[in-house]
């Protein structure tokens, strides 16, 4: 799965689509797995990299993690490439 | 002493200076105009009602002069233009109304004769985008628009809704549309819409998707000089845009252009379209004058109405590449205060 390339996310957590001009806002994990899904990270070290920096077990991550690159789906943010 | 190049001189007469709920573009235009850093310009609004705010706003028009209604016919117009070019000696005119087109698109060799430029469709082009022939025209051309059936008889209406199935768009044959989920309301649209505009009535097929539209400028000869893609951020009750940003989107500006190209256009216009989930741009509308968000095209770096004027002038002037995206407008309500002199000014006079 990729994220849009052209996708605009700022450090507070807003997200702008260039292609339709919907925009969103995330929290600092939102803002987080998107940058690194944007950079090509795989799940595994996206995993690696949540769980460490946050305060959170991998069961869980992984239950939030489908969830919300499920939204991501939803509102159009990940690319058809 | 400086260095910095002569700017052009020049008067521009524009129309549209309705700066309501349901705008003319006539003041984003005049706007777009005056940020224009090549021209040393002297403004001329034509209004048609003597509570346009564009009449009153500073910073705006220079002079205005009322103009008879576009229903008083070219000939009409043409007299009232020679008054005011007689003083005012204009150089370009920019008509911004769908209505006053086919009068101004009939006198402009002879505003060019007077030395007025324009900078207009020719009549074909003009009703080749008409919603009456949208559809053909898209066939022709390969562009996707919904399927519609122009229909003078409410007889027909329940035989045109059952081939398109509801929801139907019933439109009104100058403005307004209305969306029927049954035969009752679409009945209801098609009296409501004849009684207001008159016959015929537009039935269209309903498409989803995401509303966007494209404000362009072609040259005439095929080539697109400018195209800014606009989604509609907040719209009001009649459906005009409020807020809006400026958005990314090839499939738009391909449609822009293939637009132009298949039509020879020559001037501004704005395409509605709707994107479907899938992808398809619709064209729903080519309005055939600048939308009056058209100052967002000057705000994301591409002065649309500068250009027009340059071109009106007989001036060549290179496609822009690049806007910015992301750039937003937001419209706001301002109550100015003017004095009752001034409103008898061009209520008696036809001035101010």
């Amino acid at each position: 799965m990729k994220i849009k390339s052209n996708l605009a996310v700022s450090d507070s957590g807003f997200i702008f689509n260039p292609s339709n001009g919907d925009s969103f806002s995330t929290n600092t994990v939102g803002s987080d797995i998107i940058r690194l899904l944007k950079a090509g990270n795989s799940f595994d070290s996206i995993k690696k990299e949540i769980v460490e920096k946050y305060e959170v077990d991998e069961i869980l991550f992984e239950k939030d993690f489908h969830d919300f690159v499920s939204q991501l789906q939803d509102y159009y943010l990940v690319s058809n490439d | 002493m400086t260095n910095q190049p002569k700017k052009t001189k020049l008067t521009v007469a524009v129309t549209g200076l309705n700066a309501v709920d349901s705008p003319g573009p006539g003041v984003a235009v005049i706007r777009g105009i005056r940020d224009c850093q090549d021209f040393d310009v002297r403004i001329i609004g034509l209004s048609y009602e003597s509570l346009e705010p564009g009449i009153y706003m500073e910073g705006i028009a220079d002079k205005v002069y009322q103009i008879p209604y576009p229903a008083a016919g070219s000939e009409s117009l043409l007299g009232r233009i020679e008054y005011i070019h007689a003083i005012e000696k204009i150089d370009v005119i920019v008509p911004n109304f769908d209505a006053e087109l086919h009068n101004f698109i009939k006198i402009s060799e002879r505003l060019k004769a007077m030395g007025i430029g324009t900078f207009l469709p020719s009549l074909e082009q003009f009703e080749a985008r008409d919603k009456i022939n949208l559809f053909k025209f898209g066939e022709k051309h390969g562009l996707l628009v919904p399927r519609d059936k122009t229909i003078y008889d409410l007889s027909e209406l329940p035989q045109v809704a059952k081939d398109f199935g509801y929801p139907i768009v019933v439109k009104g044959k100058y403005y307004e549309a209305t969306i029927a989920y049954t035969l009752e309301q679409a009945q209801k649209a098609f009296h409501k819409l004849n009684a207001k505009w008159g016959l015929p009535i537009i039935v269209q097929e309903f498409i989803t998707g995401t509303e966007v539209n494209v404000a362009a400028l072609g040259d005439g000869e095929g080539n697109t000089i400018s195209a800014v893609p606009m989604r509609k951020l907040f719209i009001t009750d009649k459906g005009k845009a409020w807020a809006g940003i400026t958005i990314e989107e090839d499939k738009l500006i391909d449609l822009s252009k293939k637009f132009i190209s298949a039509t020879k256009w020559r001037g501004g216009f704005e395409i509605e379209i709707m994107l479907t989930q899938d992808g398809k741009p619709y064209i729903m509308e080519v309005n055939p004058r600048f939308p009056a968000w058209i100052y967002l095209t000057v705000g994301a770096g591409q002065n649309q109405p500068a250009s027009l004027v340059k071109m009106a002038l007989g001036q060549k002037v290179e496609p822009f590449t690049s806007y910015e995206v992301g750039k937003l407008f937001i419209r706001y309500a301002w109550d100015l205060i003017t004095d009752v002199s001034e409103f008898q000014k061009i209520s008696a006079f036809g001035e101010l």
